[in-house]
């Protein structure tokens, strides 16, 4: 993959250079010089990190330990509380199911969204007339604002006058409308299903590039040794293909535990909680009940588990690179 | 050349830090003379927009002041205000939905009418209410609205069905109004405090009390609409429905009647070949007072430091809720005056608001007990009728579960 080349810093010390040493002074001088360019070279991207990535996870973690509300805004006040809000968060009746469901949200639409990505993405390594341009159409989830897809999906979901299930009856599929978004039992599963069709574009996009990269030569090879079809993919593709998927798959699920547009758009954490996620929690606390330390709570335990995600996706990354 | 390169870089560096000292700007502390007003509200959309820059300008030129107003969206407003309070850059003039006037009362960023000797007498109590906080009037309404029943004058005729008075009546309305792909009812009970506010006609009409959610009056209420969606006179779909999704089921005739505000009116201008009419909200036995909650904006005035341009300010506020500009705004918003002198003349004038009129004069304000724990109380209501019609409880242990948190 051309990511995982090696950097080559800009205005790094080359090893010839070093090796005709000038006078001893001279030498000094100019080292410190250039580790005063490197250091300007790094200031502005550090400078960023501090102030875009930096500030707002210490506000956060310090708004966690504080109690900050409505009136901290105006006053300034915001008493400091200790652990008291994960004691909140945690000890509240919805943090088991919001749990559950963020993991049940997060496995089933990794697991969609990669499946169907990865078997369009195969499809469209065939090349036929118009592949390009269906390929391209692929992107239009990914074009659209999330809160017009959530309001649109909502209108296809509607449980009497909703068009899939106008269709689903059509087909004599189903003989009673499906209550997608009204029952409890059904919310989450139409709501995964959603994500997932979100997901598609990135997932084919990441994995189609992968495909690309396979030299057409192995498959040719493997042709003469009998493997075509499924054993080419079993023995060629997806050995070849294994690095970008570890990338897509841990991406995919740090984007998916933080989705809280198409929920909120969907059912806004009903039918009676049953679509309630990490993220709505976080949301619903901070910006419905005002209690922003009770949110910053919860964010902060689903940063935590993102982080262990993006920990793991370093490690995939350094492998791949050492390999 | 290397050093120039340097210095150019720590320039670039810098340049950020300097423009967002420049941004901040500082609150000038204005002289006697007030020239100038800024005023924040959610009207952002047409007509709304207009009507209310109307009223805006007639004080301003009553006044001798030019302002300079922003529209923000409803749900960003909350938001706005809480960033600006910390920037200390507040408006002069705050418009806020009646429920949050207690909440920003409380942070310190509201001062209260009283200061300016503003008269807040004669205003429906339920406003008054709403504005109120330790016993100092925040702020000013000029204009309310509440929740009623709509019914498609042509399905009753068909049907044969009177517009309903009490709930007896409202569920054999609804059950003999239902046929085919048509639903004799359409209300919210959607997981917002949307769900909460069209729960409320029923809960407090019938004795129910935000401070004990677990009485057996609200549950009482709640088995009556849970009773309306298992008998299939209304649709399971309520649970996700918004109102403005509800006025698209009435307006689409998939519903003869249903619940919801006046506000609705101008989008039912739309599809003409709908005709209705609206009535108070039934209520459990004959003879009962209906009351449901009181809706609308207040406009209250921020501390800004500055107090020429404060005193200034509740003058306007005063202004926008003039006689003259209650009567101006309520007929052209659908909207119902606050002023409760006003109210006959105002039936007789917009007839179709005669019902909500009556309803105003005693709704209900839903902070008025609770002031900052509504929230809390809100969404234990609208869990609980979540937890009810979708089978996850009954009626009766609905409340008790939702409150558990």
């Amino acid at each position: 993959m051309p990511t995982l080349e090696t950097p080559v810093a800009p205005g790094g010390v080359s090893p010839a250079r070093a090796a005709a040493p000038p006078a001893r002074g001279a030498r000094r001088r100019r080292a410190s010089r250039e580790r005063l360019v490197q250091a300007l070279f790094l200031a502005p991207a550090g400078l960023y990190l501090v102030l875009f990535f930096g500030y707002p996870v210490v506000k956060n973690v310090l708004m966690s330990l504080q109690e900050y509300t409505t009136r901290t805004f105006f006053t300034g006040e915001a008493p400091w509380v200790g652990l008291a809000n994960y004691a909140t968060a945690i000890g509240s009746n919805l943090f088991g199911p919001a749990m559950l469901n963020t993991a049940l949200f997060t496995v089933g639409s990794i697991a969609g969204q990669f499946a169907i990505g990865l078997a369009l993405a195969s499809f469209f390594r065939k090349r036929f007339p118009l592949s390009g341009f269906l390929r391209s159409m692929l992107l239009l989830p990914w074009l659209l604002p999330l809160i017009v897809s959530s309001a649109t999906w909502r209108s296809i979901l509607d449980q009497d006058s909703g068009v899939l299930n106008g269709f689903l009856r059509g087909v004599g599929l189903i003989s009673e409308p499906i209550p997608w978004l009204t029952s409890p039992s059904v919310a989450l599963i139409a709501v995964v299903l959603v994500n997932i069709w979100v997901g598609i574009p990135f997932n084919v996009t990441i994995l189609y590039g992968g495909l690309q990269e396979i030299p057409e030569e192995l498959y040719e090879a493997g042709a003469m040794d009998g493997a075509t079809g499924w054993k080419a993919f079993w023995h060629i593709t997806w050995p070849n293909l294994r690095p970008v998927v570890s990338v897509v798959l841990v991406l995919g699920v740090v984007y998916t535990l933080k989705v809280l547009d198409i929920i909120l758009g969907l059912t806004n954490g009903g039918p009676a909680n049953a679509t309630q996620t990490l993220a709505v929690r976080s949301y619903q606390e901070s910006f419905v009940n005002f209690q922003f330390g009770v949110g910053a709570a919860f964010s902060n335990i689903l940063i935590l588990i993102s982080l262990v995600f993006a920990v793991v996706y370093l490690r995939l990354n350094r492998r791949a690179v050492d390999e | 050349m290397k050093k120039n390169v340097t210095r150019l870089l720590a320039l670039a560096a810098l340049a950020p830090l300097a423009l967002t000292a420049c941004g901040g700007g500082g609150q000038s502390t204005a002289a006697e003379d007030v020239k100038e007003l800024t005023v924040l509200d959610y009207y952002n959309n047409e007509p709304d927009k207009s009507h209310v820059q109307k009223a805006l300008d007639r004080c301003a030129g009553q006044l001798g002041v030019t302002l300079k107003r922003e529209t923000t969206p409803g749900k960003d407003l909350i938001q706005k205000v809480l960033q600006r309070s910390s920037s200390r850059t507040l408006p002069d003039v705050l418009m806020l939905d009646n429920p949050d006037v207690k909440e920003i009362a409380a942070t310190g960023g509201l001062s209260p009418l009283g200061d300016y000797g503003v008269d807040t007498s004669g205003f429906a109590p339920g406003m008054i209410d709403a504005a109120t906080l330790d016993g100092k009037v925040y702020g000013l309404a000029p204009t309310a609205n509440t929740l009623g029943l709509f019914y498609n004058k042509e399905m009753l005729a068909a049907a044969g069905v009177e517009p309903p008075r009490t709930w007896d009546e409202l569920k054999a309305a609804a059950a003999k109004l239902t046929t085919g792909d048509r639903y004799g009812l359409a209300f919210s009970a959607i997981a917002t405090y949307e769900g909460a506010w069209q729960f409320l006609p029923f809960m407090w009409t019938n004795g129910g009390d935000e401070t004990d959610l677990t009485g057996g009056q609200v549950a009482e209420a709640l088995a009556f609409t849970d009773g309306l969606v298992a008998s299939g006179s209304a649709s399971k779909s309520v649970v996700n429905w918004s109102q403005a999704d509800v006025r698209d089921q009435f307006a689409a005739g998939k519903a003869a009647m249903m619940i919801n505000g006046p506000w609705q009116i101008p989008s039912l201008a739309k599809t003409p070949d709908v005709k209705w009419e609206a009535v108070q909200v039934p209520v459990n036995e004959a003879g009962q007072t209906p009351v449901a909650p009181l809706g609308g904006e207040v406009w209250t005035v921020p501390q800004t430091g500055s107090k020429a341009k404060q005193a200034k300010a509740a003058e306007l506020v005063e202004c926008i809720a003039s006689d003259e500009n209650q009567l101006a705004l309520a007929k052209e918003r659908f909207v119902v005056p606050t002023r409760t002198a006003l109210g006959a003349e105002y039936a007789k004038a917009v007839p179709e608001m005669a019902a909500f009129t009556e309803q105003v004069a005693n709704a209900r304000s839903r902070t008025g007990k609770l002031g900052k724990d509504w929230p809390k109380a809100a969404t234990v209501m609208y869990t609980a009728i979540q937890l009810s019609l979708t089978d996850q409880a009954t009626p009766e242990e609905a409340f008790a579960r939702a409150s558990a948190g």
